[in-house]
């Protein structure tokens, strides 16, 4: 109960700084993607159980106040939490590597998603411009900014995971 | 479905992950086809997200408008100093120019009465808003300002900023809204050039707008070629959703097409788009008969 509460509020956390702080930062009209940090590190670290649960949370937000068409991010989103909670048995927390690449991936699969059902479908053919000049940026920048949350998040998971086991010991 | 439900009976779980992410997909795909079908969004889940985020991002975008600002401060500090002297020297050389401009709008403001111009382009009645936050996404271009529903904003009410067009609200909550602008790669609309009243049709784009700051215009029917580069353009009556005569920019570039009847080219905005703090809302909308 208490995990998921955390990863509500994470969850807003992350969308709020998204679409606050970060866009007051953005590069060259690109700003990072937290939630796809958040969800597919959740992901990786908790399972796919967890990955399905933030994914469409976090979604959700996105389409509430941006709708495009209401319950599609909610799907991206989980769908990207689902297939990073494949790799659980891949994670180990000392490891960076793994976390960063799933990140990487996770964001420019989005990308490339939301191009095909968004763009290209109404017949936009630009995709070299919009992969040099909008997916790659924001995969740079969110990597960057994946590096400080990630080791945030990886902080937050283990204190909960060590609180749950102190509770199951104590009623088991 | 049925094999399911046994496999999952036999572990003792009653919801198994496999169960979970199906029906959430069932949930998303449903409501994408209802929203789809019957233009909804939200509702009242918009409502109940309203009360959570509203306060946070009123505190964190002043956060975040103080960064932008440090930003900007530190960029331009060197271009100031030399633009002072510059605009010194204009201050002088405009102080003539605005009294001779003065005594001009004079006789045009007893000309436009005599010709009752003013009732053309009616005051509309508007209210101002914050922007609060902006798509958490890099491909479209929306934002959220912090008036809703209790505000009597509505869907569709357009949103001006200065003297030129924004967009339009789209999403409405009960203390934020959600406004689409005209610059958004989705949104197309219904122009009309100020001195010959030819219709154009305005497409929002995401690739001129972060190339060139402009947003391309076609089908343009200008068989006298009387329209020129700095025209400017404005919403026209036949648009049904943006009320008749606001400013959205002027005529950047102009070219005719291959089949030699319609123009097309390119605006630019009259409104900054990267840097919107505050945004009129018109609280009328276009209504027809």
């Amino acid at each position: 109960m208490l995990r998921k509460v955390v990863e509500i509020g994470l969850c807003i956390i992350c969308f709020v700084l998204q679409i606050t702080v970060f866009k007051s930062l953005e590069i060259g009209s690109v700003s990072p993607n937290l939630l796809v940090i958040l969800v597919a590190a959740i992901g990786f670290m908790n399972g796919k159980r967890e990955g399905i649960f933030i994914g469409f949370i976090s979604g959700l937000f996105v389409d509430l106040y941006f709708p495009q068409v209401l319950g599609l991010y909610a799907l991206l989103y989980m769908l990207i939490g689902y297939f990073n909670g494949c790799f659980r048995k891949e994670f180990f927390p000392d490891d960076v590597k793994l976390p960063m690449i799933m990140i990487a991936l996770s964001d420019f699969v989005l990308n490339i998603v939301i191009y095909v059902l968004l763009f290209l479908f109404r017949g936009d053919l630009k995709i070299g411009y919009y992969v040099v000049n909008i997916m790659v940026p924001e995969l740079v920048y969110t990597l960057v900014v994946s590096i400080l949350l990630y080791l945030i998040i990886l902080k937050i998971n283990q204190r909960l995971e060590s609180y749950e086991k102190r509770r199951a010991s104590k009623f088991g | 479905m049925r094999r399911n439900r046994k496999r999952s009976g036999k572990n003792k779980m009653r919801f198994s992950t496999r169960n979970i992410f199906f029906t959430l997909i069932g949930i998303c795909c449903i409501s994408m086809f209802v929203s789809l079908t019957f233009n909804i969004n939200g509702g009242p889940l918009k409502n109940v997200a309203d009360y959570v985020f509203g306060p946070m991002q009123r505190g964190l975008n002043q956060i975040g408008q103080v960064l932008t600002n440090r930003k900007d401060e530190l960029k331009n500090l060197s271009k100031v100093v030399a633009e002072n002297e510059r605009l010194h020297k204009q201050i002088d050389e405009l102080t003539t120019e605005n009294s001779t401009l003065k005594l001009k709008q004079y006789e045009l403001e007893n000309l436009q009465k005599l010709y009752e111009l003013d009732q053309k382009y009616p005051s509309y009645k508007k209210t101002g808003a914050r922007v609060i936050a902006k798509d958490a996404g890099n491909w479209f271009d929306s934002f959220v300002i912090d008036k809703g529903s209790k505000d009597g904003i509505e869907v569709d009410m357009n949103v001006i900023a200065g003297s030129g067009l924004v967009g339009r609200v789209t999403a409405v909550g009960r203390h934020s809204a959600t406004v689409t602008s005209i610059i958004n790669d989705t949104c197309n609309f219904s122009g009309m050039m100020i001195s010959t009243s030819d219709y154009c049709i305005i497409r929002g784009n995401l690739m001129t707008m972060n190339q060139d700051q402009v947003i391309p215009f076609d089908t343009l029917k200008d068989p006298k070629d009387k329209v020129t580069e700095g025209e400017q353009v404005v919403t026209s009556n036949i648009s049904d959703k943006y009320l008749e005569g606001i400013l959205v920019g002027y005529v950047t570039t102009i070219k005719t097409d291959s089949n030699n009847l319609t123009k097309s080219g390119t605006i630019t905005p009259v409104v900054d788009f990267e840097h919107l703090e505050e945004v009129l809302v018109i609280m009328e909308k276009k209504e027809y008969n």
